[in-house]
């Protein structure tokens, strides 16, 4: 896109948010869209993917930037860089896969080919160009790319700030996150991607919100032993949400479940029996099988990171907008590089229970998110409301940050902030 | 070895195709507590999220369902508390393009099948597609499903939220 309609970008965004709402337009009206792709997703950090999806020399996955196709690859040399998805000379789509080893891109149309770092190497019949070409000025387009603790984001904003200040007090968490690879290192273990009709933004509020867990969910937690069902009592366990900064926020749901390399002798919990005791018939000591057996069961909490990312409990749960009332969301599965192979394989079987289009969480969530989309249909002048929260439990947000308690809509108002500045701006 | 060899009842490729529809049947009206006792105990229902797997245990999948597992979605489809199967989708199937491959035994069939369900719900309409094997074999006289891989043909790339069975 970059370049939205006239009078567009002149329409007073700020307006539409307030402190405790927002305007439903937000959800519904294609000249926001058109306005947030640019000043959004086109102006800020976007993750593209996790480094163990490009896992050594010459590989590569596909990927967005907001609406753009991109090309996440990792050069020879090592280095990881974000293309855009475009020959340079007549704009055909360079690569169709979306994940795999190559050193080379060729488009398809007239054979121009590219360096994995994006450098044009060579032009078929390249005498019919005058003398001037420059093949040097003609490389894929490259993002501005960074990544922290094995997540990459790229940006079309060189302007921006390091994303290392962007991501600001929301790397404590992602650190605590990736703990679940349990000393082994964290890696993708294949994803569920699927779709609703509805607005990005209804998504991004849901992974910092607790309250309609045991609603929406209650046929996911009466299919849970006991033992779980009361772990995941998202909003009764002493959890809080607090705000990040730029956007961002974590939702504490299991405050137990914060730092999984603590309360390694409590005992191992009954769903885990089995795996604990294959792990230990492997030879591994009981330490070894406490710390693994305890990130098998994932976090505590939802990490949102505006505006496409969040670390949620035990995956990478990732948006991107198509249209103003159509997202596509990816769960990523995650487990540990080189790990256990009985552990990866319980990590998996437990993220198709919840994730998915035949998840027993997922499809509720999707069909709830639909609703909203077409609930928001009526009323010209009815807003969204983000006013629920009570305090936060003493002693669990940073001082001095925002936060309300485990069901408050304070990730909400957070987000919708950010999205006022970025829209205003 | 014993001397005489045992003449086992060959499961037809008919026999199977009945069953295959029966279930079909049973999927399109939502009977699914009939539907699990199509299976044998030790059967596993998948939906693959890859293509290309082969060793699905080993990877992840859409589903990935033992006895437990299945009777546990069931349970939750039928519980009424679940939205996106309260009400679900309508939906009609057909099953068809049977095709044999080496059956595991002479009490048993492998099949592999077309599948095309058209799912309606809210004002939309909806088609999937998908190839669907099957291991089927007989247990005390009767057909069970000991195997069901349902591959749709874009697995790998998005689907939407699915609140009934394949």
């Amino acid at each position: 896109m970059g370049v939205v309609s006239e009078n567009a970008g002149a329409r007073d965004f700020g307006s539409l948010v307030l402190e405790d709402r927002v305007h439903t337009s937000l959800y519904t009206d294609p000249q926001i869209f058109e306005v947030e792709v640019d000043r959004i997703f086109k102006s800020t950090w976007v993750w593209v993917a996790h480094e163990s999806e490009v896992p050594g020399p010459n590989t590569f996955r596909s990927s967005w930037v907001g609406t753009q196709p991109v090309i996440v690859t990792r050069d020879k040399a090592d280095k990881i860089h974000v293309l855009l998805n475009r020959c340079r000379h007549r704009a055909s789509s360079v690569c169709e896969k979306k994940q795999g080893k190559t050193s080379v891109f060729v488009c398809p149309y007239h054979g121009w080919s590219y360096d994995m770092n994006g450098a044009l190497r060579k032009v078929p019949y390249a005498d019919g160009y005058a003398e001037d070409f420059d093949k040097s000025r003609f490389g894929l387009v490259s993002l501005r790319t960074e990544s922290y603790n094995g997540m990459i984001f790229a940006t079309f904003n060189d302007d921006i700030m390091p994303l290392a200040d962007y991501l600001g007090p929301a790397r404590k968490w992602i650190d605590l996150f990736m703990k679940q690879g349990a000393g082994f290192g964290v890696t993708t273990l294949g994803e569920h991607k699927f779709r609703f009709p509805g607005n990005w933004k209804i998504q991004l509020e849901n992974t910092t919100d607790s309250y309609h867990f045991p609603i929406v969910h209650k046929t996911f937690l009466d299919s849970l032993d006991t033992e779980t069902e009361n772990l995941m009592d998202l909003i009764g366990s002493g959890g809080w949400v607090e705000d990040l900064g730029n956007g961002h926020s974590v939702a504490v749901m299991m405050p137990d479940l914060i730092d999984l390399e603590e309360n390694l002798d409590a005992p191992i919990p009954e769903r885990f029996a089995d795996l604990a005791a294959e792990l230990a018939a492997e030879g591994r000591d009981d330490l070894d099988v406490r710390r693994i057996v305890r990130a098998v069961g994932g976090g505590g909490f939802n990490l949102n990171m505006f505006p496409n990312i969040a670390c949620s409990m035990a995956f990478f749960r990732v948006l991107r907008p198509i249209a103003v009332n159509e997202t596509e969301i990816r769960h990523v599965a995650i487990g540990m590089k080189g790990g256990p192979a009985a552990a990866n394989r319980m990590r998996m079987r437990l993220h198709e229970h919840f994730q998915g289009p035949m998840g027993f969480g997922t499809p509720d969530d999707a069909e709830g998110w639909e609703r909203v989309q077409r609930g928001a249909q009526a009323g010209d002048d009815v807003y969204i409301m983000l006013n629920r929260g009570v305090a936060a439990p003493e002693g669990g947000p940073e001082p001095g940050h925002n936060a309300g308690d485990a069901s408050s809509e304070v990730g909400m108002r957070a987000a919708y902030q950010m999205w006022k500045r970025m829209m205003t701006a | 070895m014993s001397a005489v060899i045992e003449k086992a009842p060959v499961i037809t490729l008919e026999e199977a195709a009945r069953l295959i529809w029966r279930e079909a049947e049973l999927l399109d009206r939502h009977q699914y507590k009939p539907w699990l006792k199509l299976w044998t105990a030790g059967g596993l229902y998948i939906i693959p999220a890859d293509v290309a797997a082969v060793d699905y245990a080993e990877v992840l999948n859409i589903a990935y369902d033992d006895g437990p597992m299945r009777e546990m979605r069931v349970k939750r489809l039928l519980s009424g508390f679940s939205m996106s199967s309260a009400p679900p989708a309508r939906t009609v199937r057909t099953l068809s393009r049977f095709v044999e491959g080496e059956a595991a035994g002479a009490q048993a069939i492998a099949l592999r099948a077309a599948m095309i369900i058209v799912e309606y719900k809210y004002d939309r309409t909806r088609v999937l597609a998908a190839d669907v094997d099957y291991r089927i074999v007989r247990e005390a006289g009767e057909l069970r499903i000991d195997r069901k891989v349902v591959t749709f043909i874009n697995a790998d790339d998005f689907l939407h939220g699915i609140g009934y069975l394949l």
